[in-house]
């Protein structure tokens, strides 16, 4: 039989920087691909995501603007809780996406992606990118939803782009998180516990729900370095029009972005072992 | 000058917390051949293995791939490899085809060339009907022989199987190998596998490293070790010698036994 395989390859010259990055991009781009054709079978699965959040925003929402309990100023509180919930929404995909990477390790596929010529960064930015997808398939079926309660939102084209950037930035840096509590506690039940905890203090020690003003000065701290408020405030500011702070939101989340892909990918060996 | 060996180790040792599982390994494994490394659970196979192909850390100047030392050009060594881990790893949310895909964009295989070369990978393994199901609907034989496709998409100067026949029925056994065997025979590919199964190391593998406890006990070809035992020795009875007739204890322990039912159970 003859194998008309391609010939197999020399011993290559260590890359110079320039086809290192490269190389990255091309991994990155390969790694988003096959999540996207993974996503494409999950259908299902993403429409039902979107359950949650839409309760949120119907029954919570609707409650509580009727109650009239939370000050927002002008701005009706349906109006200021649609952005929050766009942000929860990604933020409680993204804190699990851990176990996806433990479900891997245990089958095999981690370590096999690990022995190819790959950066861990592009492994886990593969990752990071199918969180933010995912958040972008809520959000739009929450802002149509939010559209049909009267909620006030811009059409402007710049800034819904402005803001299905925002999403996918915070996905992923929460992607991330999970990714190297996962590196770190290597197990299971251990993340879920973890991912549990630190859930609702992100979500509730943020201006998700309701102004950092009325917290009491310990929560203010916590909700400053609080990346879910960077996020908000961004989402806010761009979808209804609120002031924000544009500049600082996106700076904040794009560091912490960056800063969370690399802890992520240096803890992603461990997971191999 | 004469070619480097496909693998070289040198007193390579690994340690986790206080257990040995690699004491002190010297290996020479001759660019296309089939090299078996034998021995029961908890030998240091698979350990050994994870640090050839750069998933443990190695000291340097301990292993070089084709004189490529591990330790300093991890990318480098990465690229000569196709490695086959013991669990059966294809993703089966994806088409066997875009499995196979995957690999070859991860391993530069030009764009120009790669639909045809994925083609061919699936071809060579047997798939190229199946190619566009879910590998979720694939039987183990099948994700098996579609983790060889994934494997040789690259063209790989060394290809890497740990327990490559483990949960497999002797028909998709059989079927494996002969893979590997008219693969290996077409490109001169080095073949470096785990087993311990020993009817199958002494028909497919030219030569065979018995290891136990962490270190190499008996290296040569089948026929020789056999040879040296005495006359009517089967390689079950090298190993038994050389082990200390404990082929059948699980010295794997929990965590071993574990992973192979897990294996079993994704087979179905």
């Amino acid at each position: 039989m003859s194998v008309p395989l391609a010939v197999p390859p020399a011993v290559s010259a260590d890359p110079g920087p320039l086809r290192r990055l490269r190389v990255l991009a091309a991994r990155v781009g390969a790694m988003c691909l096959v999540e996207l054709q993974k996503l494409r079978r999950d259908q299902t699965e993403l429409l039902t995501r979107a359950i949650q959040p839409a309760l949120w925003l119907l029954i919570f929402g609707e409650t509580f603007t009727r109650l009239r309990a939370i000050p927002t100023g002008s701005t009706p509180y349906l109006d200021y809780l649609a952005p929050g919930i766009l942000a929860q929404s990604a933020l409680f995909i993204a804190i699990f996406y851990g176990i996806q990477i433990i479900w891997e390790r245990d089958a095999g596929v981690l370590a096999k992606l690990l022995v190819t010529p790959t950066p861990r960064a592009a492994l886990v930015a593969g990752k990071a990118f199918a969180a933010g997808v995912r958040a972008l398939v809520q959000a739009l079926m929450v802002l149509i939803l939010a559209a049909l309660l009267g909620v006030g939102l811009t059409a402007n084209p710049l800034k819904l782009l402005a803001m299905a950037v925002v999403l996918v930035l915070g996905s992923a840096f929460f992607c991330c998180l999970s990714i190297v509590i996962a590196g770190i506690v290597l197990s299971r039940e251990r993340l879920m516990g973890i991912g549990q905890a630190i859930t609702m203090p992100l979500f509730f020690g943020s201006n998700a729900l309701y102004p950092v003003d009325l917290m009491p000065p310990w929560l203010k701290v916590l909700s400053h370095v609080n990346p879910l408020s960077y996020q908000v405030d961004a989402l806010r500011g761009l979808l209804i029009g609120t002031p924000a702070h544009l500049g600082t939101d996106f700076a904040v989340l794009a560091v912490a972005t960056v800063a969370a892909v690399s802890v992520a990918s240096a803890l992603l060996g461990r997971l191999a072992r | 000058m004469t070619e480097p060996a496909a693998v070289r180790c040198t007193g390579l040792r690994h340690s986790f917390g206080s257990t040995r599982a690699v004491d002190g390994v010297d290996l020479e494994i001759r660019p296309g051949e089939v090299f078996g490394l034998l021995g029961p659970n908890g030998a240091g196979k698979t350990t050994t293995l994870r640090m050839i192909t750069t998933l443990l850390p190695a000291a340097p100047d301990r292993i070089t791939v084709f004189g490529v030392d591990v330790a300093r050009r991890r990318m480098v060594v990465r690229r000569l490899i196709g490695y086959v881990p013991q669990q059966l790893s294809a993703d089966g949310a994806l088409t066997g085809r875009e499995n196979v895909a995957l690999f070859a964009r991860l391993f530069d295989v030009p764009r120009a060339g790669r639909r045809e070369q994925v083609q061919l990978a699936l071809d060579l393994v047997g798939l190229g009907g199946d190619a566009d199901r879910t590998a979720k609907t694939y039987s183990g034989g099948m994700i098996r022989r579609l983790e060889l496709a994934q494997a040789l998409v690259s063209s790989p100067r060394l290809l890497v199987l740990d327990e490559p026949t483990i949960g497999l029925d002797p028909v998709a056994r059989s079927s494996v190998w002969d893979r590997i065997g008219s693969i290996r025979a077409a490109t001169g590919m080095t073949v470096l596998v785990t087993t311990h199964y020993m009817d199958e190391a002494e028909q497919y593998c030219d030569r065979v490293a018995l290891m136990h406890a962490g270190r190499i006990r008996a290296l040569g070809t089948p026929a020789e070790l056999e040879a040296d035992l005495g006359p009517g020795s089967t390689l079950d009875d090298v190993f038994r010698s050389v082990t200390g007739d404990r082929l059948t204890s699980e010295e794997g322990g929990i965590r071993g036994v574990r992973a192979t039912r897990r294996t079993a159970r994704r087979l179905g």
